[in-house]
């Protein structure tokens, strides 16, 4: 509000430059927005083409002539049904399962009074600082077969399965933290008058809190599915086979497969980006505030 | 009134409930906590432990820090490996954290003022941040491909000969040099080399909307007052935004370049599905190394001690950016 206004202030006193500056401001913006779109023009543009021309110098700005049917192939090359599924299962149930051990978490760092609460924050705020290399080759041995031993019990053994890729991430002190913000916010008087009409803490986070909570939640939920939809490296070094395997590291090994055939492997690439894109273009705003909440706080 | 006189009662009862309510809270903890602890917290002191020792898949012999000084000084084989790939990941952040921040600042600044398509642009900005690595390394190869990718066909319409991007092992002042005919004095003036610049340049792609959404964030965070006092002392644009705009926006300049640069240190996917470390090894960094020797070469001991060091540096910018930053950054 005090923007609008300060800029209406301020217009009369750039009479001179508005026309001027406008278009400059949006020449700047345009070039880099040329740019940065230019490889998702490539790549939907490419995997329209047929092979002759996907490998034309200089490359043709617009297909001659469309070829939907590389998409067709494309799928047909590689298990994309099997890595989809894989990347599905994996992505919505790490995303609820997380959500859920945040919510509590967070429930009670915020609105529960308990001994040892400044020192386990502490320790929770400590672990953000853990890069995932630092934890990668144990958690790698972690899972490894069960005949090795860790820390003198046998290890999990989950290599190739759909828990290796979940169990580790279904709680982050990201979401954690971005929860209990949210709740901390949520006034006092609504807790009283919950516990005035016998509601207990879990009754209340049910039936009070997450209701008002469903931007902060869909904040946190489209940041965890983005990680686990885009999850590489784990994914890579802890399966092996198609079965298991998620839709990066399949579009990874399709790479080599598609070789030269360069119009399918760009189709391969379109499909897998697309979910995610459409999925941040309906959810954007959600997506967006999360960043700018907890980048920064004034 | 008597919303008034009640909660003054109920708020003292948790007091006498505290026990109980200490169970209920560390039971609402205890999925997080054990997930946590098992799998970040646990590992991260067994990754210590295991860099103490010998141990290529299974524990061998304790060798102290023997690991550690194998990569600093002590093994003819692994540490000119180390230096190496320590001086490109540090390269490789200061070819892609300034141009990014640069560039996310000045987008940040035209679009925080009211013009048309703001929303548009802010949504096409961000569009690489959310796709995979992998997608994208699959479009930049062949962008950058040598015989018939767009990037050389843009550089023969304005007359320029065509580059090997990716393959190319050469340092880019080297190039420059060679490109009027002159050879350089000395092989540390080359440069990194262009295969690892354009790896800065897809890096810088990816991040630049995560960037301008912070900046833009940190941007509404400066109060208005400052510039209408300003714009009635009758500052220029162009004094508003270096008096004004930089000194206050410092904080989210400071917060976005340790992020930045954390991300680029442990970053992992985009070397591994753009270059691989080649060519000629010039874009392997500490994250590649680390995952060679530990999954590739099965020492996991050396593998752990390399990921403590990477994992030390990491820890250095996040202790810096606590301490400068100080109450100004809240995580959540």
């Amino acid at each position: 509000m005090a923007r609008a206004i300060t800029l209406e202030r301020g217009v009369p006193r750039f009479s001179m430059r508005p026309r001027v500056g406008a278009i400059a401001k949006h020449a700047v913006l345009i070039v880099v927005a040329v740019v940065v779109a230019y490889p998702f023009y490539f790549m939907i543009t490419s995997s329209l083409k047929d092979v002759l021309e996907a490998a034309r110098t200089p490359p043709t700005i617009f297909p001659t002539e469309l070829h939907p049917e590389n998409y067709g192939d494309a799928w047909n090359r590689a298990p994309w049904g099997r890595y989809f599924v894989n990347t599905i299962f994996v992505s919505v149930t790490v995303t609820v399962l997380e959500l859920i051990t945040a919510c509590l978490a967070a429930y009670a760092f915020a609105r529960m009074r308990f001994r040892g609460k400044g020192v386990l924050f502490t320790i929770f705020l400590a672990t953000l600082m853990i890069p995932a290399e630092a934890t990668l080759i144990p958690n790698y041995v972690l899972m490894s077969p069960s005949r090795n031993a860790c820390l003198g019990l046998p290890c999990l053994g989950w290599f190739d399965s759909y828990q290796v890729q979940i169990v580790p991430f279904i709680a982050s002190a990201f979401s954690i933290f971005l929860m209990r913000q949210f709740f901390l916010s949520i006034p006092n008087e609504l807790s009283d008058a919950a516990r005035i009409d016998g509601a207990g803490h879990l009754r209340f986070l049910w039936s009070i809190v997450l209701p008002l909570s469903i931007p902060a939640l869909i904040t946190a939920g489209l940041i965890t599915f983005l990680g686990s939809w885009n999850a590489f490296q784990w994914p890579l070094i802890v399966t092996s086979r198609p079965d298991f395997r998620p839709v990066q590291v399949g579009l990874s090994a399709f790479r080599q497969e598609a070789g030269s055939s360069y119009h399918l492997l760009m189709a391969a690439s379109t499909f897998v980006v697309a979910p995610i894109v459409i999925l941040f273009l309906v959810a954007q705003r959600y997506l967006v505030q999360g960043i700018a909440r907890t980048g920064i706080r004034g | 009134m008597a919303a008034e006189v009640i909660p003054a009662k109920v708020r003292a009862s948790p007091r006498r409930r505290f026990p109980i309510e200490t169970l209920q809270a560390w039971l609402f903890l205890l999925p997080a906590v054990a997930i946590i602890g098992i799998f970040k917290v646990i590992p991260a002191i067994a990754a210590f432990y295991m860099s103490l020792f010998k141990w290529d898949v299974i524990q061998g012999a304790f060798r102290g820090l023997g690991n550690y000084t194998d990569w600093l000084y002590d093994s003819a084989l692994r540490s000119p490996d180390f230096w190496r790939a320590l001086s490109t990941t540090f390269t490789y952040v200061i070819f892609t954290v300034p141009l990014e921040m640069a560039v996310a600042l000045v987008l940040a600044y035209l679009l925080f003022q009211k013009m048309r398509a703001r929303g548009l642009y802010r949504t096409l900005y961000y569009l690489p941040y959310v796709t995979s690595f992998v997608a994208a390394a699959a479009v930049f190869v062949w962008v950058f491909n040598p015989q018939y990718g767009p990037a050389n066909a843009v550089l023969g319409l304005v007359g320029v000969g065509g580059q090997k991007w990716l393959e190319e092992p050469s340092g880019i002042f080297e190039l420059a040099a060679s490109a009027f005919g002159i050879t350089l004095p000395a092989a540390w003036l080359a440069g990194p080399s262009l295969a690892l610049v354009v790896l800065s340049l897809v890096t810088v792609w990816h991040y630049l909307g995560y960037q301008i959404v912070i900046f833009l964030a940190g941007l509404s965070n400066i109060s208005q007052e400052f510039y209408e006092a300003a714009r009635l002392d009758g500052a220029s644009e162009r004094q508003i935004f270096t008096k004004i705009t930089l000194p206050l926006l410092s904080p989210t300049t400071f917060f976005v370049f340790t992020v930045a640069s954390i991300g680029v240190l442990r970053s992992f996917d985009s070397v591994y599905v753009l270059t691989n470390g080649g060519p000629l090894d010039t874009t392997r960094t500490v994250t590649l190394l680390v995952f060679r020797t530990a999954f590739q070469q099965a020492q996991f001991g050396l593998g752990s001690a390399l990921a403590f060091i990477l994992t030390l540096v990491i820890l250095l910018f996040t202790l810096v950016q606590f301490r400068v930053l100080g109450r100004r950054v809240q995580y959540g």
